[in-house]
């Protein structure tokens, strides 16, 4: 079996995996990061969303060893320690979940589109999230908790 | 999944050299169809050539008369391209509908028009821009690219390296997605060109088709009312649980108006 590297939350990991073993298979079960989740397991619903470096995907449509020597960024390295960063404080403090099933790719989604736009409008948020799908919220707490992110990251006015 | 031996050469010569010599290859760019195809064992080659780390593959290149793209470059990256938006707006707002942004940020053109999905955007845009396709064998006029669904004029182990886009003097693309997949139920790209009109249509039919009727209707008059009276017939169009092929008849006439009307400004 190959030996597939890269570097996860700033932290240089490796691991043997099958050629045919999907990206978020081996983050979850090689390397233990179990906050990407598998959803639809079809590039739909967004659940397994990670950056690759820095842009997000859908870990469920890549295999590990496409992403062999590639910087990725993981919901368990979005915060600081114990403190939380500022899109997960938005989250919390807007209701923005409720079984949290879908948050930590909609997180993930979120703040490349903050990186790509800082201050985006409601529509713009609801348009970046259509590869995101939640079945709790009705999506509305999960737009005001990017929009109350936005403010906070210092993006919006 | 079945497995695979995954090969990631650095050079087409090695890509080329890698698929002839295995048994049932496939070349790998964003894994965006082939990978969900694979899951679900519609696919199932005996080894992956991934063709993403051939760095000659990717970027665009803005010249005065044409748009270049590589084979490789992403679809978020023509659509987030600030130099192809100020060249060719249509291209841009094409790429940027394509399924969602993670999707954009692995599928590539190349992968998508090889692939020939009667639903996928690019298609409209390679015809209706009147692209060329180039390979690594030869070039290859965009009207004579797709010959099919999922079938095209490439030979089996040829690579798409790039495509070129001629600047229209004005285009614009319609789509009606479906809403859950973004895939064009109906997409049409309008453009009127150096060489004369174009219109496009994906999604209605097992291979993007022209509509010679409105570009003459076009040519003479550039509105949405000169094509209002096109009908298209729904004979040898598609239907599917998304829509019926009379359905998608009607929806050519309403997204060619739109576009039109976009492209018209």
């Amino acid at each position: 079996m190959p030996t597939v590297s890269m570097t996860v939350n700033g932290r240089k990991m490796s691991g043997e995996c099958e050629e045919r073993t999907l990206l978020v298979s081996f983050l979850r079960e090689t390397l233990g990061l179990t906050g990407t989740h598998v959803g639809c397991d079809t590039s739909q619903c967004g659940a397994c969303c990670v950056h690759v470096n820095g842009d997000s995907v859908k870990s469920c449509t890549l295999l590990a060893v496409q992403a062999d020597g590639a910087e990725i960024t993981t919901i368990e390295g979005v915060a600081n320690g114990e403190e939380l960063h500022a899109i997960q404080e938005a989250f919390r403090d807007n209701h923005g979940l409720q079984c949290g099933f879908c948050t930590p790719g909609m997180i993930m989604s979120a703040l490349d589109l903050l990186k790509h736009n800082a201050n985006p409008s409601e529509t713009e948020i609801r348009h970046h999230l259509e590869g995101n799908l939640c079945r709790c919220t009705g999506y509305h707490n999960i737009v005001k908790s990017i929009q109350a992110a936005a403010v906070a990251m210092g993006g919006a006015s | 999944m079945y497995a695979f031996k995954y090969h990631k050469p650095s050079s087409i010569e090695d890509a080329a050299k890698v698929f002839s010599g295995a048994d049932d290859a496939r070349y790998l760019s964003g894994g965006h169809t082939l990978l969900p195809s694979m899951k679900l064992r519609l696919a199932g080659p005996s080894d992956i050539v991934d063709l993403s780390g051939i760095a000659g593959l990717k970027g665009i290149k803005v010249e005065a008369d044409k748009v270049t793209i590589g084979a490789g470059t992403r679809h978020n990256d023509v659509a987030l391209s600030a130099e192809v938006r100020a060249a060719i707006p249509a291209l841009a707002d094409l790429a940027g509908g394509i399924g969602d942004f993670q999707v954009r940020n692995r599928g590539t053109i190349g992968g998508s028009i090889a692939n020939a999905d009667p639903s996928a955007d690019y298609p409209a845009a390679v015809v209706g821009l009147g692209a060329t396709v180039h390979t690594n064998k030869r070039t290859i006029a965009g009207d004579d690219f797709f010959t099919g669904m999922f079938e095209t004029a490439l030979e089996d182990g040829e690579i798409v390296t790039a495509v070129s886009f001629p600047r229209p003097k004005r285009a614009a693309y319609m789509k009606f997605p479906n809403p859950a997949s973004r895939y064009a139920v109906v997409g049409v790209m309008v453009a009127e060109t150096a060489s004369g009109m174009r219109v496009a249509v994906t999604g209605a039919a097992a291979s993007v088709f022209r509509v010679a009727e409105m570009e003459q209707a076009l040519a003479s008059n550039f509105s949405p009312d000169a094509i209002a009276g096109v009908a298209v017939p729904a004979d040898n169009l598609n239907s599917d649980i998304h829509a019926a092929a009379d359905y998608r008849a009607h929806l050519v006439g309403v997204m060619a108006k739109r576009a039109v009307a976009k492209a018209a400004g």
